[in-house]
This record gives C-alpha cells, sequence and structure tokens, in this order.
C-alpha cells in the first residue's frame, strides 16, 4: 500500500475540474480585487462620509422635517406596493402554475417587462398617461385628482417597477410542485380556500418571504422612475433616494451620506436576511437559478 | 351491499386537445370489491381513475355512485379517497395531522371533536402499522411508509370508495411485494370498495377480484384474475397479460393445424381460414421432428425465477421463448422441434 501511494505525484486529490494552484489563486485575487474595488470600498465611503463630522452631524440630518417626510413616504410607498406585488405575485404565479390557458407564455413574458424597461422608461409612462399633458391628464384635472407629481404616482411607479419579484420566484416554484398535493387536498374534502391556506401557502412561505424581502429593497430603494414622476417637492413627493440626491446637489455632503447610509444599511439588512434564508431553505426556495 | 353495483361508468369519452383518451367507455364497479384497471401507458386508465374521483370531467358519458349521478359533482363532495402515485403527502404536516386533515377540512358542524380525531388517526396508524410514527414527518419516511400513511390519510374520511393511481410504482420490487400483500389484507379487512391502476399484470392478477383490460382508452374485458388469462376475449388482452409465442395456423371446422399438423388448441365456431394462435412459454414443449408443430434451433437459455426458458429462432427469423420442465441445458445451435399444448386463437 504505502510503496503505491508514495508514487503517486504529490498533489492535493483535487477534482479533475479544478485548476492548478496559481491559476486558482489568480483568479480568486482578481475576484476579491474587484469586489474590494467596486463594491466594499463604495459602500464603505458612504459610512466614512456620513460619519465624517462626527455623530452628532449624522443624526442631525435625521432630525430635520423633510428628512422625515422622505422617510414617511418612503415606508408608505413600501408599505402599498410590496402588499399589492405579493398578492398579485402569488395570484399570478398560482394562475401560471396550476393551470393551462391561452395566452400563458406571454403572460409570462408580460411579467418580465419591467425588468427590462428602464426606470426612466417606467416613470415617463405615467407620466404620458397621467400627466397634465397626457392621455386621461385633463380628465384627472377635472376631476381634482392629482396623480403626477404626487404620492399616488410615485406609488404606481415603484409598483410597476417591483412588480416582478414575487411572481417570478414563485412560478417556478410552484411549478416544481405541481398539483398533486392540492388534488390530495381537495379529494379530502377541502374547499379550494382551505386547501390554498394550509397546503399551498405553507409550501410557497419562505420563497415568498424571499422574494418580498427582494421586492420591499427595490420599492424603498427606487430612483430613476421614481424620480420622473416625483416633481422633488421637497417635504411632500421626496423619498429616501430623492432625498439623498438634493442633498448631494445642495453640497451638503455629510447629511446626504448620512441619509444614504440608512439605504445602505437597508441593503446589508436585506442581503443578510437574505443569505439566512437561502442558507436555512435553499430547497423551498428555488426551484430555478436565482436570478436576482 | 356487498356484490351490487357501486359505482357505474356510463359512456365515457375524453380527449386531450386532439387526442382521444377514452371511447365510449362503460364499466360496473360492485360494492366491496378489488378493481384493477390494467393497461399499458396510454391506455387512459388514469384517466378514468381521475374521472371518478372527479379531478377530471368527461367531454361525454355518466359516473353514477349507487344511484347518484355524480358526474358533475365537484371532487369534495364525492367522498372518494385518492392515493397518488407519488404519495402527495403534505410535506409541512406530521403523520398524524396528515392523516387527519380530511376530517380537519371539515366544517365544524360535520368536524369530529379534536379528542375523536386523535383516537381515529391512531385506529388508522395501528391499522398501516406505523404506531409509533405519529409526530414524524414525511420526510423521514421511506417510499413505502409515506404511500401506507397516504392511504391511511384516504381512508380517514371513510370515503365511499378507494382510488389507487399506480400506488406501487414508485417503490422497489421487494417492498412492492410486501405492499401488495399489505393492500390486499386491508381490502379484506374492511371491504373497501377499490379500485386501482397498474401497468404491471402480475400485480393486477394477483391482487384484485376483477381486472378490466384497457387498450387506447377502450375497455377490451372485465372478469376474475381467471377469466382474463383463461378465456382472454381478444389478441390484445392475451398479449398484455405476458409472455406470448404468435404462430400462423390454418383454423377449419373447429380445428387448428399449424404447418399442416393438428393441434390440441379449438377453434371457437365460424372461425375459418388463416388465423393466429397464440401460446405462452409454458404451453410449448421439445418433441420428436415427426410430431412437432414448430421447428428451429436454439439460441440460448437461461434461468428466470427459478424456471428454464430456452430461446429458439425458427426459420422464418422469429424468436420463440420456450418453458422446459425439463432442467437440461440445450447447447446452442441444436435443431429442436416444438409442439403446442394449448393456447387461444384468434382471426389475424
Amino acid at each position: 500500500m504505502s510503496e503505491i501511494a508514495t508514487d503517486l505525484p504529490r498533489q492535493q486529490p483535487a477534482s479533475v475540474v479544478t485548476e492548478g494552484g496559481l491559476v486558482r489563486g489568480l483568479l480568486i485575487a482578481v475576484a476579491i480585487v474587484f469586489l474590494a474595488l467596486f463594491l466594499v470600498l463604495p459602500l464603505a465611503t458612504v459610512f466614512v462620509q456620513a460619519f465624517a463630522k462626527g455623530w452628532d452631524a449624522y443624526l442631525a440630518a435625521f432630525h430635520e422635517a423633510d428628512a422625515h417626510a422622505a422617510i414617511r413616504l418612503t415606508l408608505i410607498t413600501a408599505a402599498i406596493a410590496v402588499p399589492f406585488n405579493l398578492v398579485f405575485g402569488v395570484v399570478a404565479s398560482w394562475a401560471i402554475a396550476k393551470f393551462e390557458f391561452r395566452g400563458k407564455n406571454l403572460l409570462i413574458t408580460l411579467i418580465d417587462l419591467p425588468f427590462s424597461v428602464s426606470p426612466v422608461v417606467s416613470g415617463l409612462i405615467y407620466v404620458l398617461v397621467f400627466g397634465s399633458q397626457g392621455l386621461i391628464g385633463p380628465w384627472l384635472i377635472e376631476h381634482d385628482i392629482q396623480i403626477i407629481f404626487a404620492v399616488p404616482g410615485i406609488v404606481l411607479a415603484t409598483i410597476f417597477v417591483t412588480f416582478p419579484f414575487v411572481a417570478r420566484q414563485l412560478i417556478p416554484l410552484m411549478q416544481e410542485q405541481g398539483t398533486a398535493e392540492e388534488e390530495a387536498a381537495l379529494t379530502l374534502g377541502a374547499s379550494g380556500w382551505h386547501a390554498f391556506r394550509t397546503v399551498t401557502l405553507p409550501n410557497i412561505r419562505w420563497g415568498l418571504l424571499y422574494s418580498v424581502l427582494l421586492c420591499n429593497a427595490r420599492a424603498m430603494g427606487e430612483f430613476g422612475a421614481v424620480s420622473v414622476v416625483s416633481g422633488h417637492i421637497r417635504g411632500l413627493t421626496n423619498t429616501l433616494p430623492l432625498h439623498v440626491e438634493i442633498l448631494y446637489n445642495e453640497y451638503n455632503f455629510v447629511a446626504s451620506f448620512a441619509v444614504a447610509s440608512l439605504l445602505a444599511g437597508l441593503a446589508l439588512v436585506t442581503l443578510g436576511l437574505k443569505s439566512l434564508l437561502e442558507w436555512r431553505y435553499a430547497g423551498d426556495i428555488a426551484a430555478s437559478g436565482r436570478r436576482h | 351491499m356487498k356484490g351490487s353495483t357501486a359505482i357505474r361508468v356510463e359512456n365515457l369519452s375524453k380527449t386531450f386537445d386532439t387526442a382521444a383518451v377514452l371511447h365510449d367507455l362503460s364499466l360496473d364497479v360492485r360494492a366491496g370489491e378489488l378493481l384493477a384497471l390494467l393497461g399499458p401507458s396510454g391506455s387512459g386508465k388514469t384517466t378514468l381513475l381521475r374521472i371518478i374521483a372527479g379531478l377530471d370531467f368527461p367531454d361525454r358519458g355518466r359516473i353514477v355512485f349507487g344511484a347518484e349521478d355524480a358526474t358533475r359533482l365537484p371532487v369534495q363532495q364525492r367522498a372518494v379517497g385518492f392515493v397518488f402515485q407519488h404519495y402527495a403527502l403534505f410535506k409541512h404536516m406530521s403523520v398524524a395531522d396528515n392523516i387527519a386533515y380530511g376530517l380537519n377540512a371539515r366544517k365544524r358542524a360535520d368536524r369530529p371533536s379534536k379528542v375523536e380525531i386523535k383516537r381515529r388517526v391512531g385506529d388508522l396508524l395501528d391499522l398501516i402499522k406505523l404506531s409509533g410514527f405519529a409526530d414524524r414527518y414525511p420526510s423521514q419516511l421511506s417510499g413505502g411508509q409515506r404511500q401506507r400513511i397516504a392511504l391511511a390519510r384516504a381512508l380517514a374520511v371513510e370515503p365511499r370508495v378507494l382510488l389507487l393511481d399506480e400506488p406501487f410504482g414508485a417503490l422497489d420490487a421487494q417492498v412492492r411485494k410486501d405492499l401488495r400483500r399489505w393492500l390486499r389484507e386491508i381490502h379484506d379487512r374492511t371491504g373497501q370498495t377499490t379500485i386501482f391502476v397498474t401497468h404491471d399484470q402480475d400485480e393486477a392478477l394477483e391482487l384484485s377480484d376483477r381486472v378490466a383490460v384497457l387498450s387506447r382508452g377502450r375497455l377490451e374485458q372485465i372478469g376474475t384474475p381467471d377469466e382474463v388469462q383463461e378465456a382472454p376475449v381478444s389478441a390484445t388482452v392475451l398479449k398484455f397479460l405476458g409472455d406470448t409465442i404468435e404462430v400462423e395456423a390454418i383454423a377449419q371446422g373447429g380445428q387448428v393445424r399449424v404447418d399442416g399438423r393438428l393441434t390440441p388448441v379449438a377453434a371457437p365456431p365460424g372461425l375459418v381460414g388463416p388465423v393466429k394462435l397464440y401460446a405462452r412459454p409454458w404451453q410449448l414443449q421439445f418433441a420428436e421432428s415427426h410430431e412437432a408443430h414448430l421447428h428451429g434451433t436454439v439460441r440460448s437459455s437461461y434461468r428466470s425465477q427459478g424456471r428454464q426458458r430456452i430461446e429458439v429462432d425458427r426459420p422464418e427469423g422469429k424468436t420463440v421463448v420456450v418453458e422446459a420442465s425439463d432442467t437440461a441445458r440445450l447447447p446452442a445451435g441444436r435443431p429442436v422441434g416444438l409442439r403446442i399444448l394449448a393456447g387461444h386463437v384468434f382471426a389475424g
């Protein structure tokens, strides 16, 4: 035995697809340098800048009416957009995964649309429909309904942009799970709603939570589409990302980065929770590759 | 009640997209019987089962439960127990919750008390011999155990008929055999009217009171395992029920000749002229050349389930399999004669 063992080349028992040590090290180094340069460094800068003039200056950025308004508006927007997309996402994926109907592929493609459209366009389409020069703008003005440059426009644009998150996550998951469990529940006398509550929902809960998390992060962080429809009215139609931009343009760097650190913090928390879910419930979340 | 008609399937037709799956199919299911729906894949047997369950609906025809027309009755109101090939257990529920699901799903007024449900679940766990498993989860069980849980779950709602879709299809051979016997025992004990779908002839013949042989959406034959084996109504049934040897023959005056030589097989009245004779591997015997119906050379021999099987190449290119009563190994290449001892003839 020992004779044979010493004859073998003294290398690690590497699998056939593994490169040599040098190549491996180089590739890993390149990846790490890139990550540091393009992700970690900028993110760290946000916090460094935010605390450049100390803790008090940092906190002062939030003790301000406009900042309060921006936080409130961001929370309101997410509080409407996320549940809406949650319900829509579940309904759409249920329909797509469990039923056969004509135009199914078209529906899947349409759900993906917001991902492929530039956020500016997403905002503009609402201006073109609801704006004063828009399709139904005059009618809205007549009835004293303000959508563009107001909260409803911001909510609509946010809903549009975050539309695909839940549905895209759930469709492959539900398709993989098939309909046998639901059928079993129905044969046992359960109503459709009872079967949904006790069988379907528990089966998708972690995937649902995962997608809601990502949907929420995007809803709170969306800039482009919201910027177009918001009109940047301080204290009224500014969300957090827009508030950051305004402060920055006013050379108020500390306050700007302080507010930005809030969004960065949200991103980090989301990332942490997302990783936790992936690690803990990987099988329940992913039926196909994760796209986000 | 036993022996009376529990379910009547009347002139059922069903088309998926453009492919017809069931053609004008009718059959009766007797109360308390264990009926096998046997057929190759694509024969429509699973579709028929799903229509009886209310998981699919027919284009034409009726399903009658007792005296009640159930054709349009929603699945929840049919009181059927359905067991799926891949179990379809609720992954996130314990074994006990799985079994109790149907009882818990009832409206408050019809729902048994918690104590009563617990007792029923306990009884069913005893019945399927998994008493200690109430708090386990499906992922902690073997395939055979899962299928037993699925059966208990279906029985818990006291269905008027139990429907099993290839219940042993996903299990390995040994577990499959054990479960077969076990299902028969459960059936004998509960007297539950049961229909099960299978493509496995042995399973259908061993387990059922009656077998319905389906082919391309039509009912070929229905009868006891003995009836369908001893008196198959068509070559399709005969061929599907086991290995067969197909031989050209001539029928005349009730007699059948192969290669000009008389066989002991009787032709049905009216069948005259060129026919096909079908025999099982054990209905052939090695014989001297002058009394043989068939001739050929030994290609190979092997043992299958304790029996000696010999492959014989016939001059026209076909290979027939013979089951030899003697254990003598015949060397490859030896010319042999075969004599037909029994068989069936159908019009060619």
